[in-house]
Protein backbone atom coordinates (compact mmCIF):
# COMPACT_ATOMS: atom_id res chain seq x y z
CA UNK A 1 0.00 0.00 0.00
CA UNK A 2 2.78 2.29 1.05
CA UNK A 3 4.70 1.26 -2.10
CA UNK A 4 1.28 2.40 -4.33
CA UNK A 5 1.19 5.44 -2.27
CA UNK A 6 4.80 6.12 -2.95
CA UNK A 7 4.12 5.51 -6.77
CA UNK A 8 1.56 7.23 -7.36
CA UNK A 9 3.07 10.78 -5.44
CA UNK A 10 5.61 9.78 -7.97
CA UNK A 11 4.36 9.58 -11.28
CA UNK A 12 2.18 13.06 -10.47
CA UNK A 13 5.47 14.17 -9.99
CA UNK A 14 6.91 12.85 -13.48
CA UNK A 15 3.56 13.79 -15.24
CA UNK A 16 3.50 17.40 -14.06
CA UNK A 17 7.57 18.00 -15.14
CA UNK A 18 6.71 16.36 -18.65
CA UNK A 19 3.60 18.05 -19.27
CA UNK A 20 5.85 21.20 -19.34
CA UNK A 21 7.12 19.62 -22.73
CA UNK A 22 3.81 18.34 -24.70
CA UNK A 23 5.36 19.07 -28.15
CA UNK A 24 7.87 16.34 -27.30
CA UNK A 25 4.82 13.80 -26.98
CA UNK A 26 4.30 14.27 -30.22
CA UNK A 27 8.03 14.16 -31.71
CA UNK A 28 7.73 11.00 -29.58
CA UNK A 29 4.72 9.49 -30.94
CA UNK A 30 5.92 10.35 -34.81
CA UNK A 31 9.06 8.47 -33.75
CA UNK A 32 7.48 5.40 -32.32
CA UNK A 33 4.46 5.16 -35.26
CA UNK A 34 8.19 5.20 -37.34
CA UNK A 35 9.62 2.75 -36.11
CA UNK A 36 6.10 0.55 -35.69
CA UNK A 37 5.92 1.27 -39.66
CA UNK A 38 9.31 -0.32 -40.13
CA UNK A 39 8.55 -3.25 -38.10
CA UNK A 40 5.20 -3.89 -39.79
CA UNK A 41 7.27 -3.12 -42.91
CA UNK A 42 9.65 -5.78 -42.08
CA UNK A 43 7.39 -8.45 -41.93
CA UNK A 44 5.76 -7.71 -44.79
CA UNK A 45 8.94 -8.10 -46.88
CA UNK A 46 9.39 -11.37 -45.08
CA UNK A 47 5.88 -12.65 -45.64
CA UNK A 48 5.86 -12.04 -48.74
CA UNK A 49 8.43 -14.55 -49.41
CA UNK A 50 6.95 -17.04 -47.13
CA UNK A 51 4.22 -18.52 -45.47
CA UNK A 52 5.51 -19.06 -42.25
CA UNK A 53 8.35 -17.93 -40.01
CA UNK A 54 9.58 -20.60 -37.51
CA UNK A 55 6.54 -21.68 -37.35
CA UNK A 56 4.60 -18.52 -36.55
CA UNK A 57 2.31 -17.02 -39.36
CA UNK A 58 2.07 -13.01 -40.37
CA UNK A 59 -0.75 -12.35 -37.76
CA UNK A 60 0.91 -14.41 -34.74
CA UNK A 61 4.16 -12.55 -35.72
CA UNK A 62 2.44 -8.86 -35.41
CA UNK A 63 1.39 -10.13 -32.03
CA UNK A 64 4.54 -10.69 -30.92
CA UNK A 65 5.53 -7.58 -32.46
CA UNK A 66 2.61 -5.93 -30.61
CA UNK A 67 4.07 -7.64 -27.01
CA UNK A 68 7.72 -6.32 -27.78
CA UNK A 69 6.59 -2.68 -27.97
CA UNK A 70 4.07 -2.92 -24.99
CA UNK A 71 7.19 -4.33 -23.01
CA UNK A 72 9.89 -1.79 -24.47
CA UNK A 73 7.28 0.82 -23.79
CA UNK A 74 6.77 0.13 -20.24
CA UNK A 75 10.26 -0.75 -20.11
CA UNK A 76 11.23 2.97 -21.61
CA UNK A 77 8.72 4.55 -18.96
CA UNK A 78 8.67 2.95 -15.67
CA UNK A 79 11.89 0.95 -15.71
CA UNK A 80 15.03 2.35 -17.93
CA UNK A 81 14.77 6.37 -15.93
CA UNK A 82 14.76 5.35 -12.56
CA UNK A 83 17.78 3.10 -13.27
CA UNK A 84 19.49 5.11 -15.20
CA UNK A 85 19.21 8.01 -12.54
CA UNK A 86 20.58 5.59 -10.07
CA UNK A 87 23.65 5.32 -11.65
CA UNK A 88 24.18 8.76 -12.99
CA UNK A 89 23.12 9.54 -8.62
CA UNK A 90 26.08 6.99 -7.45
CA UNK A 91 27.93 8.72 -10.16
CA UNK A 92 27.85 11.95 -8.91
CA UNK A 93 27.28 11.54 -5.10
CA UNK A 94 23.19 12.45 -4.87
CA UNK A 95 22.61 9.29 -4.27
CA UNK A 96 22.66 10.55 -0.69
CA UNK A 97 19.49 12.58 -0.79
CA UNK A 98 17.28 8.92 -1.56
CA UNK A 99 19.33 6.98 1.08
CA UNK A 100 18.41 9.42 4.17
CA UNK A 101 14.55 9.43 3.27
CA UNK A 102 13.07 7.12 5.81
CA UNK A 103 12.08 4.78 3.33
CA UNK A 104 12.61 1.66 2.00
CA UNK A 105 15.99 2.50 -0.55
CA UNK A 106 15.33 0.12 -3.21
CA UNK A 107 11.72 0.76 -3.54
CA UNK A 108 12.54 4.40 -3.43
CA UNK A 109 14.92 4.67 -6.41
CA UNK A 110 13.08 1.97 -8.62
CA UNK A 111 10.25 4.60 -8.37
CA UNK A 112 11.68 7.66 -8.60
CA UNK A 113 11.75 8.77 -12.48
CA UNK A 114 9.06 8.09 -15.38
CA UNK A 115 9.04 9.05 -18.60
CA UNK A 116 5.86 9.34 -19.75
CA UNK A 117 5.56 9.86 -23.53
CA UNK A 118 6.92 6.20 -24.10
CA UNK A 119 3.26 5.33 -23.62
CA UNK A 120 2.67 5.85 -26.95
CA UNK A 121 4.50 3.02 -27.42
CA UNK A 122 2.44 1.07 -25.39
CA UNK A 123 -0.46 2.42 -27.08
CA UNK A 124 0.72 1.57 -30.30
CA UNK A 125 1.90 -1.96 -29.60
CA UNK A 126 -1.93 -2.56 -28.19
CA UNK A 127 -3.39 -1.05 -31.74
CA UNK A 128 -1.05 -3.64 -33.12
CA UNK A 129 -2.03 -6.49 -30.82
CA UNK A 130 -5.75 -6.04 -31.37
CA UNK A 131 -5.49 -6.13 -34.98
CA UNK A 132 -3.45 -8.74 -34.93
CA UNK A 133 -5.68 -10.80 -32.89
CA UNK A 134 -8.72 -9.98 -34.91
CA UNK A 135 -7.23 -10.86 -37.84
CA UNK A 136 -5.98 -13.95 -36.91
CA UNK A 137 -9.87 -14.63 -35.45
CA UNK A 138 -9.59 -16.72 -32.64
CA UNK A 139 -11.15 -15.46 -29.50
CA UNK A 140 -8.82 -14.85 -26.40
CA UNK A 141 -10.14 -17.24 -23.83
CA UNK A 142 -9.77 -15.85 -20.11
CA UNK A 143 -7.70 -18.17 -19.62
CA UNK A 144 -5.36 -17.24 -22.09
CA UNK A 145 -5.89 -13.83 -21.55
CA UNK A 146 -4.93 -14.81 -17.64
CA UNK A 147 -1.52 -16.66 -18.74
CA UNK A 148 -0.57 -13.47 -20.72
CA UNK A 149 -1.09 -11.27 -18.05
CA UNK A 150 0.86 -13.40 -15.39
CA UNK A 151 3.85 -14.12 -17.90
CA UNK A 152 3.89 -10.19 -18.94
CA UNK A 153 4.32 -9.46 -14.91
CA UNK A 154 6.79 -11.98 -14.43
CA UNK A 155 8.90 -11.23 -17.30
CA UNK A 156 8.61 -7.41 -16.13
CA UNK A 157 9.85 -8.22 -13.34
CA UNK A 158 12.50 -10.83 -14.43
CA UNK A 159 13.97 -7.26 -16.66
CA UNK A 160 13.46 -4.91 -13.65
CA UNK A 161 15.59 -6.94 -11.28
CA UNK A 162 18.04 -7.41 -13.94
CA UNK A 163 18.44 -3.85 -14.87
CA UNK A 164 18.48 -3.35 -10.79
CA UNK A 165 21.51 -5.75 -10.85
CA UNK A 166 23.50 -4.16 -13.70
CA UNK A 167 22.55 -0.62 -12.00
CA UNK A 168 23.65 -1.65 -9.08
CA UNK A 169 27.22 -2.90 -10.19
CA UNK A 170 27.77 1.08 -10.69
CA UNK A 171 28.68 1.00 -6.78
CA UNK A 172 31.58 -0.21 -7.91
CA UNK A 173 32.66 0.52 -11.44
CA UNK A 174 31.18 3.58 -11.45
CA UNK A 175 30.64 4.05 -15.62
CA UNK A 176 27.96 1.52 -16.70
CA UNK A 177 25.97 3.55 -19.00
CA UNK A 178 27.20 1.88 -21.78
CA UNK A 179 26.18 -1.27 -20.94
CA UNK A 180 22.50 0.03 -20.85
CA UNK A 181 23.37 -0.19 -24.66
CA UNK A 182 24.17 -3.95 -24.81
CA UNK A 183 20.27 -4.26 -23.63
CA UNK A 184 18.85 -1.93 -26.30
CA UNK A 185 20.40 -4.00 -29.00
CA UNK A 186 19.67 -7.52 -27.74
CA UNK A 187 16.41 -6.21 -27.07
CA UNK A 188 15.91 -5.61 -30.63
CA UNK A 189 16.33 -9.40 -31.31
CA UNK A 190 13.12 -10.40 -29.48
CA UNK A 191 11.00 -9.02 -32.54
CA UNK A 192 11.70 -12.43 -33.93
CA UNK A 193 10.74 -15.76 -32.67
CA UNK A 194 13.54 -17.12 -30.73
CA UNK A 195 13.43 -20.30 -32.28
CA UNK A 196 14.92 -19.34 -35.31
CA UNK A 197 18.28 -18.29 -33.36
CA UNK A 198 20.96 -20.84 -33.18
CA UNK A 199 21.34 -22.28 -29.95
CA UNK A 200 23.90 -20.29 -28.45
CA UNK A 201 22.45 -17.00 -29.35
CA UNK A 202 18.61 -18.24 -27.64
CA UNK A 203 20.83 -19.16 -24.73
CA UNK A 204 22.17 -15.22 -24.76
CA UNK A 205 18.98 -14.03 -24.98
CA UNK A 206 16.95 -16.38 -22.67
CA UNK A 207 19.28 -15.95 -19.35
CA UNK A 208 22.14 -13.13 -19.78
CA UNK A 209 19.41 -10.38 -21.40
CA UNK A 210 15.83 -11.88 -20.66
CA UNK A 211 14.41 -11.16 -23.98
CA UNK A 212 12.84 -14.62 -24.03
CA UNK A 213 11.24 -14.03 -21.01
CA UNK A 214 10.05 -10.65 -21.23
CA UNK A 215 8.35 -10.81 -25.21
CA UNK A 216 8.25 -14.28 -26.29
CA UNK A 217 6.59 -15.71 -23.63
CA UNK A 218 4.11 -13.55 -23.16
CA UNK A 219 3.45 -13.72 -26.75
CA UNK A 220 3.19 -17.02 -26.66
CA UNK A 221 0.86 -17.29 -23.93
CA UNK A 222 -1.35 -15.27 -26.10
CA UNK A 223 -1.34 -16.96 -29.63
CA UNK A 224 -1.30 -20.34 -27.48
CA UNK A 225 2.07 -21.61 -28.44
CA UNK A 226 3.03 -22.02 -24.66
CA UNK A 227 4.84 -25.01 -23.45
CA UNK A 228 4.21 -25.40 -19.59
CA UNK A 229 8.13 -25.43 -18.53
CA UNK A 230 8.74 -21.96 -20.09
CA UNK A 231 5.45 -20.80 -18.21
CA UNK A 232 7.19 -22.33 -14.94
CA UNK A 233 10.61 -21.16 -15.66
CA UNK A 234 9.24 -17.24 -16.04
CA UNK A 235 7.47 -17.62 -12.80
CA UNK A 236 10.49 -18.93 -11.20
CA UNK A 237 12.85 -16.55 -12.61
CA UNK A 238 11.03 -13.80 -11.71
CA UNK A 239 10.73 -15.04 -7.74
CA UNK A 240 14.49 -16.10 -7.64
CA UNK A 241 15.49 -12.69 -9.97
CA UNK A 242 13.76 -10.95 -7.31
CA UNK A 243 15.50 -12.35 -4.25
CA UNK A 244 18.67 -12.29 -5.63
CA UNK A 245 18.71 -8.70 -6.62
CA UNK A 246 17.23 -8.23 -3.28
CA UNK A 247 20.34 -9.33 -1.95
CA UNK A 248 23.11 -7.64 -4.54
CA UNK A 249 21.25 -4.46 -3.88
CA UNK A 250 21.61 -4.79 0.09
CA UNK A 251 25.58 -5.94 -0.39
CA UNK A 252 25.86 -2.75 -3.07
CA UNK A 253 24.49 0.02 -0.88
CA UNK A 254 26.47 -1.20 2.11
CA UNK A 255 29.63 -1.06 -0.16
CA UNK A 256 28.16 2.71 -1.01
CA UNK A 257 30.63 5.41 0.45
CA UNK A 258 29.01 8.92 -0.95
CA UNK A 259 31.15 10.50 -3.55
CA UNK A 260 33.22 12.56 -1.25
CA UNK A 261 33.66 10.23 0.91
CA UNK B 1 46.38 19.38 -45.69
CA UNK B 2 48.66 15.93 -44.62
CA UNK B 3 50.14 18.02 -41.91
CA UNK B 4 46.34 18.83 -40.26
CA UNK B 5 44.84 16.14 -41.20
CA UNK B 6 48.48 13.87 -38.92
CA UNK B 7 46.96 16.51 -35.64
CA UNK B 8 43.35 15.88 -36.19
CA UNK B 9 44.04 11.44 -36.57
CA UNK B 10 46.20 12.07 -32.90
CA UNK B 11 43.34 13.81 -31.54
CA UNK B 12 40.82 12.05 -32.33
CA UNK B 13 43.00 8.59 -31.54
CA UNK B 14 43.62 10.37 -27.84
CA UNK B 15 39.87 10.72 -27.72
CA UNK B 16 38.87 7.62 -28.67
CA UNK B 17 41.34 6.07 -26.53
CA UNK B 18 39.87 7.64 -23.28
CA UNK B 19 36.53 5.34 -23.36
CA UNK B 20 37.33 2.25 -24.74
CA UNK B 21 34.82 -0.06 -22.74
CA UNK B 22 32.53 2.20 -25.07
CA UNK B 23 34.09 1.82 -28.46
CA UNK B 24 33.39 -1.98 -28.34
CA UNK B 25 30.27 -1.74 -26.80
CA UNK B 26 29.06 0.35 -29.47
CA UNK B 27 30.19 -2.46 -32.15
CA UNK B 28 27.55 -4.86 -30.51
CA UNK B 29 24.98 -3.29 -32.38
CA UNK B 30 26.58 -3.34 -35.70
CA UNK B 31 27.41 -7.37 -35.32
CA UNK B 32 23.89 -8.17 -33.68
CA UNK B 33 21.35 -6.19 -36.58
CA UNK B 34 23.25 -8.04 -39.27
CA UNK B 35 23.02 -11.20 -37.75
CA UNK B 36 19.10 -11.16 -36.66
CA UNK B 37 18.75 -10.28 -40.80
CA UNK B 38 20.25 -12.96 -41.83
CA UNK B 39 18.99 -15.66 -39.70
CA UNK B 40 15.32 -14.54 -40.02
CA UNK B 41 16.54 -15.03 -43.84
CA UNK B 42 18.40 -18.34 -43.19
CA UNK B 43 15.09 -19.65 -41.72
CA UNK B 44 12.67 -18.69 -44.81
CA UNK B 45 15.63 -20.26 -46.74
CA UNK B 46 15.86 -22.90 -45.20
CA UNK B 47 12.05 -24.14 -44.70
CA UNK B 48 11.95 -23.25 -48.69
CA UNK B 49 13.93 -26.40 -49.84
CA UNK B 50 17.39 -23.90 -49.07
CA UNK B 51 16.73 -20.93 -51.60
CA UNK B 52 14.81 -17.88 -51.19
CA UNK B 53 15.24 -15.73 -54.17
CA UNK B 54 18.58 -16.71 -55.74
CA UNK B 55 20.27 -16.67 -52.72
CA UNK B 56 21.18 -19.95 -50.82
CA UNK B 57 21.50 -19.91 -46.97
CA UNK B 58 25.38 -19.87 -47.68
CA UNK B 59 25.01 -16.74 -49.96
CA UNK B 60 22.71 -15.03 -47.52
CA UNK B 61 25.55 -15.62 -44.69
CA UNK B 62 28.16 -14.57 -47.06
CA UNK B 63 25.89 -11.05 -48.34
CA UNK B 64 24.84 -10.57 -44.29
CA UNK B 65 28.21 -10.77 -42.88
CA UNK B 66 29.83 -8.66 -46.02
CA UNK B 67 27.05 -5.95 -45.53
CA UNK B 68 27.90 -6.28 -41.75
CA UNK B 69 31.32 -5.24 -42.28
CA UNK B 70 30.74 -2.41 -44.92
CA UNK B 71 27.85 -1.18 -43.00
CA UNK B 72 30.48 -0.23 -39.95
CA UNK B 73 33.07 1.16 -42.31
CA UNK B 74 30.82 3.63 -44.45
CA UNK B 75 28.93 4.69 -41.50
CA UNK B 76 29.17 8.23 -38.95
CA UNK B 77 27.57 9.13 -36.22
CA UNK B 78 28.17 12.90 -35.87
CA UNK B 79 24.35 13.55 -37.01
CA UNK B 80 23.42 12.52 -33.42
CA UNK B 81 26.62 14.91 -32.26
CA UNK B 82 25.30 18.38 -34.08
CA UNK B 83 22.03 18.91 -32.31
CA UNK B 84 23.68 18.88 -28.64
CA UNK B 85 26.51 21.15 -30.58
CA UNK B 86 24.34 23.67 -31.73
CA UNK B 87 22.04 23.73 -28.86
CA UNK B 88 24.89 24.14 -26.05
CA UNK B 89 26.92 26.21 -28.49
CA UNK B 90 30.02 24.15 -28.34
CA UNK B 91 30.02 24.51 -32.19
CA UNK B 92 30.84 28.02 -31.77
CA UNK B 93 34.89 27.41 -31.10
CA UNK B 94 35.05 25.04 -34.17
CA UNK B 95 33.78 27.60 -36.30
CA UNK B 96 36.29 29.88 -35.18
CA UNK B 97 39.06 27.70 -36.58
CA UNK B 98 40.67 28.10 -39.93
CA UNK B 99 39.33 24.83 -41.16
CA UNK B 100 35.81 23.67 -42.05
CA UNK B 101 34.54 21.56 -38.93
CA UNK B 102 33.84 18.26 -41.25
CA UNK B 103 37.60 17.58 -41.71
CA UNK B 104 37.54 17.33 -37.66
CA UNK B 105 34.76 14.57 -37.93
CA UNK B 106 36.13 12.90 -41.24
CA UNK B 107 39.21 11.99 -38.87
CA UNK B 108 37.16 11.36 -35.85
CA UNK B 109 35.66 8.46 -38.13
CA UNK B 110 38.49 7.26 -39.72
CA UNK B 111 40.44 7.06 -36.76
CA UNK B 112 37.47 5.16 -35.32
CA UNK B 113 37.26 2.47 -38.41
CA UNK B 114 40.76 1.95 -37.63
CA UNK B 115 40.68 1.14 -33.61
CA UNK B 116 37.15 -0.61 -34.02
CA UNK B 117 37.67 -3.11 -37.56
CA UNK B 118 39.42 -5.69 -36.43
CA UNK B 119 37.19 -6.38 -33.74
CA UNK B 120 34.52 -6.57 -36.18
CA UNK B 121 36.39 -8.22 -38.54
CA UNK B 122 37.10 -10.79 -35.74
CA UNK B 123 33.74 -10.91 -35.18
CA UNK B 124 32.31 -11.67 -39.07
CA UNK B 125 35.36 -14.28 -39.50
CA UNK B 126 33.52 -16.12 -36.30
CA UNK B 127 30.06 -15.90 -37.51
CA UNK B 128 32.08 -16.94 -40.81
CA UNK B 129 33.39 -20.42 -39.69
CA UNK B 130 29.87 -21.07 -37.93
CA UNK B 131 27.80 -20.80 -40.61
CA UNK B 132 30.46 -22.19 -43.16
CA UNK B 133 29.40 -20.39 -46.48
CA UNK B 134 31.26 -20.72 -49.66
CA UNK B 135 33.10 -17.56 -50.86
CA UNK B 136 33.69 -17.55 -54.37
CA UNK B 137 34.85 -13.90 -55.72
CA UNK B 138 36.64 -13.48 -59.07
CA UNK B 139 39.48 -11.78 -59.06
CA UNK B 140 38.42 -8.44 -60.74
CA UNK B 141 35.50 -7.71 -58.26
CA UNK B 142 37.64 -8.33 -55.20
CA UNK B 143 39.83 -5.73 -56.31
CA UNK B 144 37.20 -3.52 -57.28
CA UNK B 145 35.49 -3.71 -54.09
CA UNK B 146 37.99 -1.60 -52.69
CA UNK B 147 37.02 1.61 -54.84
CA UNK B 148 33.21 1.24 -54.65
CA UNK B 149 33.69 0.67 -50.91
CA UNK B 150 35.54 3.81 -50.24
CA UNK B 151 33.13 6.16 -53.00
CA UNK B 152 30.02 4.18 -51.35
CA UNK B 153 32.00 6.04 -47.71
CA UNK B 154 32.63 8.97 -49.20
CA UNK B 155 28.44 9.27 -50.17
CA UNK B 156 27.42 8.14 -47.36
CA UNK B 157 29.78 10.67 -45.35
CA UNK B 158 28.40 13.58 -47.46
CA UNK B 159 24.81 12.61 -46.84
CA UNK B 160 25.16 11.84 -43.32
CA UNK B 161 26.89 15.17 -42.77
CA UNK B 162 24.93 17.70 -44.78
CA UNK B 163 21.77 16.09 -42.42
CA UNK B 164 23.67 16.37 -39.34
CA UNK B 165 22.96 20.02 -39.98
CA UNK B 166 19.10 19.90 -40.07
CA UNK B 167 20.62 20.78 -36.79
CA UNK B 168 20.65 24.58 -37.69
CA UNK B 169 17.15 24.73 -38.07
CA UNK B 170 15.49 22.75 -35.70
CA UNK B 171 16.28 21.24 -32.08
CA UNK B 172 14.12 18.02 -33.20
CA UNK B 173 16.72 16.51 -35.41
CA UNK B 174 15.68 13.02 -33.24
CA UNK B 175 12.69 12.69 -35.31
CA UNK B 176 14.74 13.49 -38.89
CA UNK B 177 17.78 10.98 -38.16
CA UNK B 178 15.08 8.73 -37.07
CA UNK B 179 13.30 9.08 -40.07
CA UNK B 180 16.37 8.90 -42.32
CA UNK B 181 17.28 5.38 -40.56
CA UNK B 182 14.24 3.44 -41.42
CA UNK B 183 13.75 4.55 -44.76
CA UNK B 184 17.66 3.83 -45.57
CA UNK B 185 17.91 0.22 -43.44
CA UNK B 186 15.61 -0.71 -46.22
CA UNK B 187 16.87 0.93 -49.21
CA UNK B 188 20.33 0.25 -48.98
CA UNK B 189 19.81 -3.58 -48.66
CA UNK B 190 20.60 -4.06 -44.68
CA UNK B 191 17.89 -5.21 -43.87
CA UNK B 192 17.10 -7.72 -46.85
CA UNK B 193 18.92 -8.13 -50.36
CA UNK B 194 17.14 -5.60 -52.58
CA UNK B 195 16.09 -8.43 -54.84
CA UNK B 196 13.74 -10.24 -51.87
CA UNK B 197 11.97 -6.35 -51.31
CA UNK B 198 8.62 -6.46 -53.04
CA UNK B 199 8.31 -4.83 -56.71
CA UNK B 200 7.50 -1.26 -55.64
CA UNK B 201 9.47 -0.95 -52.86
CA UNK B 202 12.46 -2.88 -54.83
CA UNK B 203 12.19 -0.44 -58.30
CA UNK B 204 12.25 2.52 -55.46
CA UNK B 205 15.20 1.45 -53.77
CA UNK B 206 17.21 0.94 -57.45
CA UNK B 207 16.31 4.52 -58.08
CA UNK B 208 17.81 5.87 -55.27
CA UNK B 209 21.39 6.74 -53.93
CA UNK B 210 21.17 4.57 -50.69
CA UNK B 211 21.59 0.94 -52.19
CA UNK B 212 25.20 2.02 -53.51
CA UNK B 213 26.90 2.19 -50.01
CA UNK B 214 26.04 -1.67 -48.90
CA UNK B 215 23.87 -3.44 -51.27
CA UNK B 216 26.31 -2.46 -54.28
CA UNK B 217 29.78 -3.06 -52.88
CA UNK B 218 28.16 -6.36 -51.30
CA UNK B 219 27.00 -7.82 -54.96
CA UNK B 220 30.09 -7.20 -56.22
CA UNK B 221 32.33 -8.77 -53.38
CA UNK B 222 29.84 -11.60 -53.84
CA UNK B 223 30.45 -11.97 -57.41
CA UNK B 224 26.82 -10.97 -58.31
CA UNK B 225 27.48 -8.46 -60.79
CA UNK B 226 28.34 -8.65 -64.44
CA UNK B 227 31.13 -5.91 -65.49
CA UNK B 228 28.20 -3.71 -67.28
CA UNK B 229 26.48 -3.29 -64.33
CA UNK B 230 29.97 -2.75 -61.75
CA UNK B 231 30.35 0.08 -64.57
CA UNK B 232 27.24 1.08 -64.34
CA UNK B 233 26.98 1.05 -60.34
CA UNK B 234 30.23 3.08 -60.46
CA UNK B 235 29.45 6.26 -62.54
CA UNK B 236 26.42 6.40 -61.05
CA UNK B 237 28.54 6.73 -57.81
CA UNK B 238 30.06 9.51 -59.32
CA UNK B 239 27.47 11.36 -59.75
CA UNK B 240 25.69 10.89 -56.32
CA UNK B 241 29.18 12.16 -55.13
CA UNK B 242 28.85 15.27 -57.00
CA UNK B 243 25.20 15.70 -55.98
CA UNK B 244 25.94 15.04 -52.40
CA UNK B 245 29.25 17.33 -52.57
CA UNK B 246 27.12 20.35 -53.82
CA UNK B 247 24.18 19.89 -51.60
CA UNK B 248 26.73 20.07 -48.61
CA UNK B 249 27.49 23.09 -49.42
CA UNK B 250 23.89 24.51 -50.30
CA UNK B 251 23.48 23.64 -46.95
CA UNK B 252 26.33 24.64 -45.21
CA UNK B 253 26.40 28.24 -46.49
CA UNK B 254 22.64 28.76 -46.40
CA UNK B 255 22.93 26.87 -42.51
CA UNK B 256 26.00 28.68 -41.36
CA UNK B 257 23.87 32.08 -41.74
CA UNK B 258 20.89 31.30 -39.83
CA UNK B 259 23.08 29.94 -36.58
CA UNK B 260 23.58 31.94 -34.22
CA UNK B 261 25.30 30.63 -31.05
CA UNK B 262 23.65 30.12 -27.90
CA UNK B 263 23.60 33.25 -25.95
CA UNK B 264 24.17 35.74 -28.91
Amino acid sequence: MRLFQLFSVYFRLGLQNELQYRANFFVQSFTSVLELGAGLAELHVVFSQTETLGGWRSAELRVLLGVFFIVGGCINMLIAPSMRRLMEDVRQGTLDFALTKPEDAQALVSLRQFEIWKLADILLGLIVLGQALYSLGTVVSPERAILFAGTLLAGMTVVYCFWLMLATCTFWFVRMDNILFIFQSMYDAGRWPLSIYPGWLRLLLTFLVPVAFAVTVPAEALVGRLNPTMLYASFGLAAFMLLISRWFWKIGIRHYSGASA
Amino acid sequence: MVAIYRTLFKTALAQHLQYRAALLIWLLGFILEPTVYMVVWMSIAKSHGGTVGTFSTSDLALYYLAAMLINHLTFDWHFFEMEPRVRSGSFSPMLLRPLHPIHNDLAENITYKMLTFPFMFAAAAGLFLFFGPVLKTPAWSAVLFVPALAMGFAMRFLLEWTLALSAFWTTRTQAVNTTYIVFAIFLSGRFTPLELLPGRIQSVARVLPFRLWISFPVELLLGRMTPEEATRNFAQQIVWIAVFFALLQCVWHQGIKRYSAVGA
